[in-house]
């Protein structure tokens, strides 16, 4: 792993007359509200490092400390105690120049109500940062144009940033965030003061540019979905206190404690959750070398009507149907290979479930997952897909199925009076579908 | 009780008659600068013939303003001509003009410092509220003794009185302006002179405007009061049909008066808001310049097609020269 871009660590930050005092207070043992009378406690003993080219989001409510945190991180704020390293250079008690020149670049910001300058037009917003570093007029309005057309905002430069709408405005904001050319970006809520279908765009947005740019990004969000869809790790805050850091799947199925269990209740799962969270292995699988005789073994085994076919490597080749090998077998055919039909559907294992339903609908057989190369890894059942849209960290364990209907014969039998003989009904055999 | 008394007022008139005696020289150097100033504006104003005056103080409404200003500008001044007050308006006005100028240059550098120090503020503003809330004839006592009468006494208590609007609604415009905007500029690294004047001082500056017009406002009523300790000007007419009950000569100077306020104050109030008055001759302007800027690329472009077509045309008339 190479250096992390920003390293933070054993971090207070206390407002108040004595907050050493209260820091002292705090690493002995008390607890937040014990301190409330001697300062507020807005950040108790964060640790976390970022590494470049990631998007870390720091997630919680209100009140949680999380904005406390980013203003550090730029020096906005000066931490109370513990050390603050951004790419290797500290900037806990260095002079105001030095964070000055650190701030100028290394680190741009993004804020929540776009902190546009009203009285500038969007390109000299744009250019604000590289006016400040002293880059020539010409070079600046060129590179502000370059950056707008980049945000999809070309030919806009002239207007005020009244002028333009909260979506755009931000754009600006991120514009003028990426004209600073830093490696490193911290964005402050930046997309909670949009309405929903442009916050969502411009989410999409962030990802793209993201692509092409591979920034170090700090997100700040109270929104977990937006937290789960941007985060490639997310630190969950409560009460000043960093009480889990991990990448979304990891918050989702294994969460630290009730406060972040309760927290990711209402997260929307299927977008988060990929096909590699909740498969499970591959049951009914049959090797290409294998003759009818054994796939037919396998799918009575698994209580299953086809079976998946893999290559030596285990690449998926195709299915062989319960039929066809009954007939093989029947002619004494030893290859399967005249029978194979192609797989009807087979997801990438890093497929969120949201795109898993249409194809888990006209599968025939549990779903076939498969890695990169083409290797079967795993099968998602379709009762799998549903539950892993439940909550809690049961979601992606194994769930016992339904059990197989009684056999019409039997429940004719049953309703004409009849007595029914113990044990003639298949009611204890399983299936998987 | 009875015989005992405080002798406050008698502490500072000592305080004062040593001030006197010990910043002797300062006093007169500020006496020779404000009368300097004053008198060579007032003489500056009367050597403009009057017509092209009340031209020029119209344009300067309509520049701000509108042309319904300007108009309304020329017939009120033309009604001072008219009452035979415009030497006497000239004179107060120079007088409300060079106070508006100290106050400000005090008020505004004091208004930043209390918005960036708690303990300035802190300190500065019971100090403010001294001066706004003292009788401003009081100001006149100390005011003749270090500067004698005239025009002087008269500047240095109206500075003194109109001061404290300036300094407030500064530090006001710059508390207010978006702490996350300052936030912005501290966050791309601009050095605290940078924010000042890039971000804080445009963004407070309708706020700042505000407290200038109150400063000339403030000024204004302090000069009527300036002719008590002999400035000349309407203040000075003011007083004399006071002291003599000649309602007369009191209701038209105090007509001038008038008039001088509203056009003082609508003009700095047009200078805070920019914004609002697009039909003024500098927003017209700046239309024009937006517009022509827009415009630029694709006139150019066009005029560089121009010049390319008559270059053809010139060579193919030049063409049968060559093969005859």
């Amino acid at each position: 792993m190479t250096a992390p871009a920003i390293r933070v660590e054993h971090v207070y930050k206390v407002f108040g007359r004595h907050p050493e005092r209260v820091v002292e207070r705090l690493r002995a043992g008390a607890t937040r509200t014990e301190v409330a009378d001697a300062g507020t406690a807005a950040v108790i003993d964060a640790s976390f490092d970022v590494h470049p080219g990631e998007i870390f989001v720091i997630m919680g409510l209100s009140g949680s400390g999380k904005s406390t945190v980013i203003r550090m991180l730029n020096g906005l704020h000066d931490a109370t105690a513990g050390t603050i390293t951004v790419q290797g250079e500290p900037i806990t008690g260095v002079g105001a120049s030095r964070l000055r020149s650190i701030r100028r670049d290394r680190i741009a910001m993004v804020f929540q109500h776009f902190a546009l300058l009203p009285h500038r037009t969007v390109a000299d917003n744009v250019a604000y940062p590289l006016e400040l570093r002293g880059v020539a007029k010409d070079a600046r309005r060129a590179k502000a144009e370059e950056i707008l057309e980049l945000v999809g905002l070309g030919g806009w430069g002239d207007k005020l940033p009244s002028a333009l709408s909260g979506g755009m405005q931000q754009r600006v904001g991120i514009a003028r965030a990426l004209a600073a050319d830093t490696d490193i970006l911290l964005m402050d809520e930046a997309f909670s003061a949009l309405d929903p279908l442009i916050r969502r765009e411009m989410q999409e947005q962030l990802l793209e540019l993201q692509q092409k740019l591979r920034k170090t990004i700090v997100f700040i969000t109270h929104d977990l979905n937006e937290a789960m869809l941007l985060g490639d790790r997310i630190a969950v805050m409560r009460d000043g206190r960093i009480v889990q850091v991990g990448t979304p799947e990891d918050i989702l199925t294994d969460p630290a404690n009730d406060y972040v269990e309760q927290f990711v209740q209402d997260v929307d799962r299927a977008r988060v959750l990929t096909a590699a969270n909740v498969m499970e292995r591959p049951r009914p699988v049959v090797s290409e070398t294998a003759g009818p005789r054994t796939a037919l073994r396998q799918m009575r085994d698994s209580y299953t009507s086809a079976a998946y076919v893999v290559g030596r490597d285990r690449t998926l080749i195709g299915m062989i149907t319960d039929r066809d090998a009954v007939k093989l077998a029947r002619s004494g055919e030893v290859s399967m290979a005249p029978v194979l039909r192609p797989v009807p559907q087979s997801v990438r294992q890093d497929e969120i479930l949201m795109n898993l339903f249409v194809p888990a609908v006209e599968s025939p057989l549990p779903l076939a997952v498969t890695d990169d190369d083409g290797h079967l890894v795993g099968v998602i059942p379709r009762v799998t897909l549903l539950a892993a849209l439940g909550p809690g960290p049961g979601a992606t364990e194994e769930i016992p199925v339904q059990p197989q209907p009684i056999p019409v014969s039997v429940i004719d039998e049953v309703l004409a009076g009849g007595e029914t003989p113990p044990g003639s009904g298949p009611s204890d055999r399983e299936a998987v579908l | 009780m009875d015989g005992f008394r405080i002798p406050l007022g008698t502490w500072v008139e000592d305080a004062v008659a040593w001030l006197r005696d010990n910043l002797d020289a300062l006093f007169d150097v500020i006496t020779v600068v404000v009368r300097f100033l004053v008198n060579g504006l007032t003489d500056g104003l009367l050597a403009i013939p009057i017509p092209l005056a009340i031209l020029l103080f119209a344009l300067i409404g309509w520049a701000v303003r509108s042309w319904q200003m300007a108009l309304g500008t020329a017939l009120t001044f033309t009604l001072i001509v008219a009452m035979d007050l415009w030497e006497a308006s000239m004179q107060t006005l120079s007088l409300v003009l060079i106070a508006t100028l100290v106050a400000v240059a005090i008020a505004i550098p004091l208004g930043i410092w209390s918005a960036r120090n708690d303990t300035v503020r802190a300190i500065l503003k019971p100090v403010l509220d001294f001066m706004q809330t003292m009788p401003g004839f009081v100001y006149l006592i100390p005011a003749i003794t270090f500067f004698s009468i005239g025009v002087v006494p008269g500047v240095v208590a109206t500075v003194i009185f109109a001061l404290p609007p300036g300094v407030r609604l500064t530090e006001l415009g710059i508390r207010g302006v978006d702490a996350e905007t300052v936030e912005a500029g501290n966050a791309f690294g601009a050095k605290p002179g940078q924010i000042l004047r890039g971000i804080q001082l445009p963004l407070a500056m309708p706020t700042i405007m505000a407290g200038v017009n109150q400063v000339i406002m403030l000024a204004l009523s302090m000069a009527v009061l300036a002719g008590i300790v002999g400035a000349d000007g309407l203040g000075k007419l003011v007083v004399q049909s006071v002291s003599t009950a000649r309602l007369a000569i009191g209701v038209e100077a105090g007509l001038a008066v008038v008039i001088i306020a509203v056009y003082l104050d609508r003009v700095t109030a047009a200078l805070g808001t920019p914004a609002d008055h697009p039909s003024s001759l500098i927003g017209i302007a700046a239309r024009r310049r937006a517009a022509a800027r827009t415009a630029q690329p694709a006139a150019a472009q066009t005029r560089g097609n121009q010049t390319q077509a008559k270059e053809n045309d010139a060579s193919s008339m030049r063409q049968p020269v060559k093969t005859g």
